[in-house]
């Protein structure tokens, strides 16, 4: 070891001195991108959650619920989800459709996503293409067990993120973690 | 007796045997959608296709009687390609919806197809569309497209029913099952033809979406309806409670007894049964009276004021009434505890206010399982003597057992009356009536589905039912409240299980001399002097064994 490394007080500060360059090359990066300079990029790379990183095609996110024309669930009702489900978080409960030519659609379509272990079965399961976990949304939270139960409605509401992953429908936030109006 | 070789294992069986029935024998299944051996042979689904040897084309099975020195094949590459063949015409028109269908799971068309089919479709045509969802009658809707055309139903209700409100209507693929104008599948064995159905043609209204069959667990059990004791399975959904509205029960099924019911159940049995199960006023927890409420109490309080107020008052002042719904071990168990109390005035007679009329099959007038049981138990005293005890004010304690007073056969006022005197009424049931809220204590008892037993029918035949679903909330067993009575009484009940009070009634009645549970079995046994009657003739069939006879 030299004797300048041996000293100690001035590695200290060279060590300072790297730091410190960093941090004020970034900070004033990070401020000109602030002030609209949009070809200015600091250090950290992807500013989350104003950018994502691009999710693959093959991500499996949170569930929806596809849609027929007349805004009907596309889901019969035939169980086979729930059946297949290996964590049993899919609870329907079938009843008659007012057209005869469809013979079931769910009354309650719930997806227990505090149960969900997210193994894509119930896609696969689907013969109607009717469920799919194809959002992109993977930020759902709430803070009871019942606010992570998912109904029919929530999943219908939701649409397909675009080719990059980008959730296109907000996250459907449960009753227990809206803000109260003021 | 005709001797015969089916696939290469030889048998001999009766005169008149079909070769289906000659096979089954062997273990051997031929498939089959038309034929049923309660019906006539119609040879319509072409499916029990067999090689017999010196014949020069597959034969159908079912309409070829088996002859001596027969050589059969069912397992020839020729009956594979012919039962192959001829699944794929009965599903050129049929719309392969079996993700929706209530049948799935417990459909030939799907059963068959997996074991003999695996074709690949080669219709590219429209299928012939037809009615869909079309309400039969008050238990039975149709799917016309679903249909192969077998006619069991039609000959059910020609042949068993001989009410013949079903037919098969125009011709070729345009051939459909249909109620003849004017009229309704409304028979009281409707529910049948939904069993017999191979396919999901025909489904139940009452099952209608509830419960994937899949989901279902069954018990051999025996209805309770009537008198008869029809043997039954009992379907039960403990998997999915949020399917079928929360019922337990999901649907009962007539099991096959020939000496009871055949194939067959009513629909007053199969419908209206496992409704009390998980109707809403069942009594979950023992109840004891504080001022104007009934609260709920623990089982050894309960239990320790009932042997009390049997004690306490002498013999002249208490008085049970049985119910001809309990089991014989609850009956027995009932017997011993009044033994031991010193107890003499019991009786199960209670009058329904309107009495129930009994149809030209199965179904009893007597709508209560086990009157046979209770006279054989010595349950069989003068119910209108303690009525008239309780309304002379001589009663201080009635232990009812099941009936609801206020709605029996009886004035009203004379029960109002009668209940008004007795100091200390005892209510032991599974549903909540004005009676029990009258009660001082109400002692919840298990439904014939929670718990095991054994019914005595009509004729005497003793009939196993076992269980299928736990006790509701803090319900118990008859027998086991009852022996828990007996405890507090100071006596021994014969053990922990239903079958250890069976035992005792073994010994105790001759009737019963020598019967257990294991010789009961799924048939049934008489009891001693009783002669078994069989199963009745179907009202279709009456003319024909007539004639024959």
């Amino acid at each position: 070891m030299k004797l300048a490394q041996r000293l100690y007080l001035p590695e200290v500060v060279s060590g300072l001195v790297l730091t410190a360059g960093h941090f004020f090359r970034n900070m004033g990066a990070h401020v000109a991108r602030a002030l609209g300079r949009r070809d200015a990029r600091g250090a950290v790379t992807i500013q989350y959650p104003e950018e994502r990183r691009p999710y693959s095609p093959r991500l499996r996110s949170l569930h929806r619920l596809v849609r027929r024309e007349d805004g009907s669930p596309r889901c019969v009702a035939c169980m086979m989800c729930e059946t297949v489900c290996p964590a049993r978080c899919i609870y329907i409960v079938a009843a008659e459709h007012p057209n005869p030519d469809i013979e079931k659609v769910p009354a309650r379509f719930d997806i227990d996503l505090g149960k969900c272990v997210f193994c894509g079965f119930c896609v696969e399961a689907c013969p109607e293409d009717a469920i799919r976990m194809d959002t992109g949304i993977l930020e759902f939270s709430s803070y009871s067990r019942g606010g992570m139960i998912y109904t029919k409605e929530m999943l219908l509401a939701l649409e397909p993120a675009t080719g990059d992953g980008r959730p296109t429908s907000p996250v459907p936030i449960p009753p227990d973690r809206r803000m109260p109006a003021p | 007796m005709p001797k015969l070789i089916i696939d290469d294992r030889e048998i001999e069986v009766e005169a008149g045997t079909n070769l289906i029935e000659a096979a089954r024998r062997l273990g051997i299944e031929i498939p089959h959608y038309c034929y049923h051996p309660a019906l006539s042979i119609a040879g319509q689904c072409r499916l029990c296709m067999v090689d017999i040897e010196k014949t020069p084309r597959p034969t159908i099975a079912c309409n070829t009687l088996a002859a001596d020195g027969m050589v059969v094949r069912t397992d020839t590459e020729r009956v594979r390609e012919t039962r192959r063949s001829i699944m794929e015409f009965h599903l050129i028109n049929h719309p392969l919806d079996c993700p929706v269908c209530d049948q799935a799971g417990e459909c030939w068309l799907q059963i068959y197809y997996m074991k003999h089919g695996l074709y690949d479709p080669r219709m590219v045509d429209e299928k012939v569309h037809k009615p869909k969802a079309v309400p039969l009658g008050p238990h039975v809707i149709l799917d016309a497209e679903r249909c192969i055309l077998c006619s069991r139903c039609v000959r059910f209700c020609d042949e068993i029913t001989d009410t013949g409100e079903l037919g098969i209507f125009n011709r070729g693929d345009h051939s459909e099952l249909a109620l003849f104008p004017g009229r309704d599948l409304t028979n009281n064995y409707s529910g049948n033809v939904v069993d017999i159905c191979p396919v999901g043609a025909l489904t139940d209204r009452d099952f209608r979406f509830q419960v994937r069959v899949w989901y279902l667990d069954t018990a051999r059990s025996v209805c309770p309806g009537c008198a008869r004791g029809c043997n039954i399975d009992v379907h039960v959904n403990r998997r999915r409670p949020h399917h079928a509205e929360g019922r337990r029960v999901a649907r009962l099924k007539p099991r096959f007894n020939p000496d009871v019911n055949a194939w067959w159940m009513c629909d007053v049995g199969r419908y209206d049964q496992h409704g009390v199960v998980d109707s809403p006023g069942r009594l979950p927890v023992p109840l004891g009276r504080a001022g104007a409420a009934q609260v709920e109490v623990g089982w050894e309080e309960a239990v320790a004021a009932v042997a009390d107020a049997l004690r306490a008052h002498g013999p002249e002042a208490v008085a049970v009434l049985a119910s001809p719904h309990m089991a014989n071990e609850d009956l027995m168990a009932l017997r011993v505890v009044l033994e031991r109390a010193g107890v003499r005035q019991v009786a199960f007679r209670v009058p329904p206010a309107a009495p129930a009329d009994g149809d030209d099959f199965l179904l009893r007038a007597d709508r209560t399982p086990n009157v046979r049981g209770a006279e054989l138990i010595g349950l069989d005293g003068d119910a209108a003597a303690i009525l008239a005890a309780a309304r002379a004010g001589r009663l201080r304690a009635l232990w009812v057992f099941d009936h609801d007073l206020t709605t029996a056969g009886w004035p009203a006022a004379e029960v109002a009356e009668a209940l008004g005197r007795v100091e200390t009424l005892i209510y032991a049931g599974a549903v909540a009536s004005a009676t029990s809220a009258r009660a001082r204590w109400v002692l919840p008892t298990a439904t014939w589905v929670e718990r095991e037993g054994t019914l005595t029918n009509f004729e005497g035949r003793v009939q196993r039912f076992r269980t299928a679903l736990e006790p509701l909330g803090r319900s118990l067993p008859a027998w086991e409240l009852l022996g828990r009575v007996l405890a507090a009484l100071g006596g021994t009940p014969p053990g922990p299980r239903a079958e250890h009070w069976f035992r005792a009634l073994a010994s105790a009645v001759p009737a019963f001399a020598g019967m257990t549970y294991r010789t009961v079995g799924d048939g049934g046994q008489m009891v001693a002097g009783a002669v078994p009657g069989g199963a009745p003739v179907p009202p279709g069939r009456r003319a024909v064994v007539g004639a024959a006879g």
